[in-house]
């Protein structure tokens, strides 16, 4: 039991640095999202809409614009969480190692930042959810049901990237990470297309990248009986097991990797 | 006797092929405050995580409030108090704040956390910065702060690794006024140093540990009347002229070391040899005279100066 009340500890802690430095984080929480709504959904979707040569959706833009950022918010996110502040903690200010001189073990402290992680997604997500809702984009019933996957996948990339930066001496690996994987995900794997879109031989790459499976589970669960042409015809349960495993995998090898770097 | 604290035995840490810590042996008693002193790269700091459970031991045993710090590593943690080398305090945190984060680590209650943050303000003398952010904190203030946190779940054993290395004079002096208060209130400590005059002022019995190995054991004075002489005369000569010096004063202390910017004569009266000096007509810059302090302890004992 101690390990649950070890992890809780570790939220709390979370929390309480949540509330000293939320507002520095309102910008690429909250605010970028919601003006690529905006720009993305409104003004490119007036055009979308009208209709521009055979690739017609059959929903409006905003619509399929707001499902795929809200699991593209949910990648950057997850992303942000595991990235920078494990790399705060194991090396700019050492707080991991105040941590694992208590009882936490590297564990403990790995559970709690993904527990914490999960709410935080929870909370920014549906923030951003709830704007979708009010800019009439999404259903709100769709939109509370997408938010379990959205905040999946986010977990996903949370994990991992947690994992990978155990392992990297410093914050170039970071930006590494965000140029060739994160903006290029951003851009090509639907969130503002559907894949078929894509020439035929990129598509099975955006199909192997995790965010398309977010993108396209939130879609199968936001918009229900929308058909081929906006979403694949993929089963659900492969798009939960790609990004079930990829968490698991995350996790596991976080906390082996960051025993290795902090229990040498 | 009551049984020690710490225990150790063979103590060893390799890392790959280095050997930091070399089959060492020791014990930490109750109430005693116990010192490590050596250079950079003595092993102080991988024998301090060994203690604190951070470290796997490589090889040999040591039992920490006799138990196992490799099963028993979150019990033994719960008991201990750890001030680190560096400050690792969440920056981005009020004081207050980050004595009552460490306060939920060690699972204790936030009533008995909220009464402890008021003494240990107290005691760091950080009762006006509780609400301030630590990044604004000057240096001996963090340290202090660091050694509050230390004590928010009331260790039966405070390790304090280089406490002071890194300040001023001023905020040296104030720490060790606050660790001295520590030591008279009966805590238990373990102190690492490269300092001389800090070991001298805190620890009751050390150990000087050089290249993974301990050298020499036992009180500061001990450790001055066995392995040094009561003074040291210290010589300063003209650039050019200290060879020529060195080999005029052949023969006239118990023992000589040619430091690179001065000679330090070791004897048990340095009246007389200044005399002797003087009759030998040989030419210097400045003389010094002074007691013999741990320092002299470690060149006699490595040939090196502790701080190069």
């Amino acid at each position: 039991m101690a390990a649950i009340t070890n992890a809780l500890r570790q939220v709390e802690a979370d929390y309480i640095g949540y509330r000293r430095t939320w507002r520095g984080r309102i910008i690429s929480t909250f605010l970028n999202p919601v003006l690529f709504l905006a720009g993305m959904g409104f003004a490119l979707g007036s055009m979308v809409d009208r209709g521009a040569g055979d690739a017609q959706l059959p929903i409006p833009f905003i619509t399929f614009v707001a499902t795929g950022l809200l699991a593209a918010n949910a990648m950057q996110v997850g992303f942000g969480e595991g990235a920078w502040p494990i790399m705060a903690g194991i090396k700019w200010r050492k707080t991991f190692d105040a941590v694992l001189v208590t009882p936490l073990t590297v564990a403990d402290l790995i559970n709690g930042l993904l527990l914490w992680g999960a709410i935080h997604l929870a909370f920014a997500l549906g923030v951003f959810a709830l704007i979708a809702v009010l800019f009439g984009a999404i259903e709100p019933l769709p939109a509370l049901l997408a938010l379990f996957p959205a905040v999946l996948g986010g977990l996903a990339f949370q994990a991992v990237a947690t994992a990978i930066t155990s392992r990297l001496e410093d914050e170039t690996g970071l930006t590494t990470m965000m140029r060739f994987g994160i903006v290029p995900m951003f851009l090509f794997s639907g969130t503002f297309f559907p894949i078929s879109q894509l020439p035929d031989w990129l598509e099975p790459v955006a199909i192997a990248t995790p965010l398309f499976h977010a993108v396209d589970l939130v879609r199968k669960l936001a918009l229900p009986g929308v058909g081929e042409g906006v979403v694949t015809t993929i089963p659900m349960w492969v798009h939960v097991a790609y990004l079930v495993v990829m968490t698991a995998a995350g996790w596991l090898l976080a906390i082996r990797f960051l025993e290795r770097r902090l229990k040498k | 006797m009551s049984q020690p604290l710490v225990k150790a035995t063979g103590l060893t840490k390799k890392f790959d092929d280095f050997v930091a810590v070399d089959g060492i042996d020791f014990e930490i008693r109750p109430g005693e405050a116990f010192g490590f002193l050596g250079p950079n790269g003595a092993g102080k700091t991988s024998t301090m995580k060994m203690i604190t459970t951070v470290s796997p031991i490589t090889a040999g045993e040591m039992t920490v409030f006799d138990l196992d710090p490799r099963t028993d590593g979150a019990t033994i943690r719960s008991r201990l108090g750890v001030v680190p080398q560096e400050n690792n305090l969440d920056e981005e945190l009020t004081v207050e704040e980050n004595l009552y984060v460490y306060g939920r680590y060690h699972d204790l209650p936030k009533p008995v956390i909220r009464q402890r943050i008021e003494d240990l303000l107290a005691f760091a003398q950080l009762e006006e910065k509780r609400a301030a952010k630590v990044e604004s904190l000057s240096g001996g203030m963090k340290r202090r702060l660091v050694i509050a946190r230390a004590l928010i779940n009331q260790p039966d054993l405070v390790i304090l690794d280089e406490p002071t290395t890194g300040l001023d004079p001023q905020a040296r002096h104030v720490l060790w006024d606050r660790l001295y208060r520590l030591k008279q209130e009966g805590s238990t400590l373990v102190i690492t140093t490269h300092y001389m005059d800090e070991a001298e002022q805190l620890c009751d019995r050390l150990v000087v540990m050089d290249k993974g190995k301990i050298v020499a054991e036992g009180s500061p004075q001990e450790l001055i009347e066995n392995y040094s002489t009561r003074e040291v005369v210290e010589l300063r000569f003209a650039p050019g002229q200290s060879q020529a010096g060195v080999e005029a004063l052949d023969g006239l202390a118990k023992r000589m070391e040619a430091l690179a910017d001065r000679v330090l004569l070791y004897t048990d009266d340095a009246e007389h040899l200044i005399d002797e000096i003087h009759e030998r007509d040989i030419v210097f810059d400045q003389r010094l005279t002074r007691r013999s302090s741990l320092e002299d302890v470690f060149l006699h004992l490595t040939g090196r100066r502790l701080i190069d």
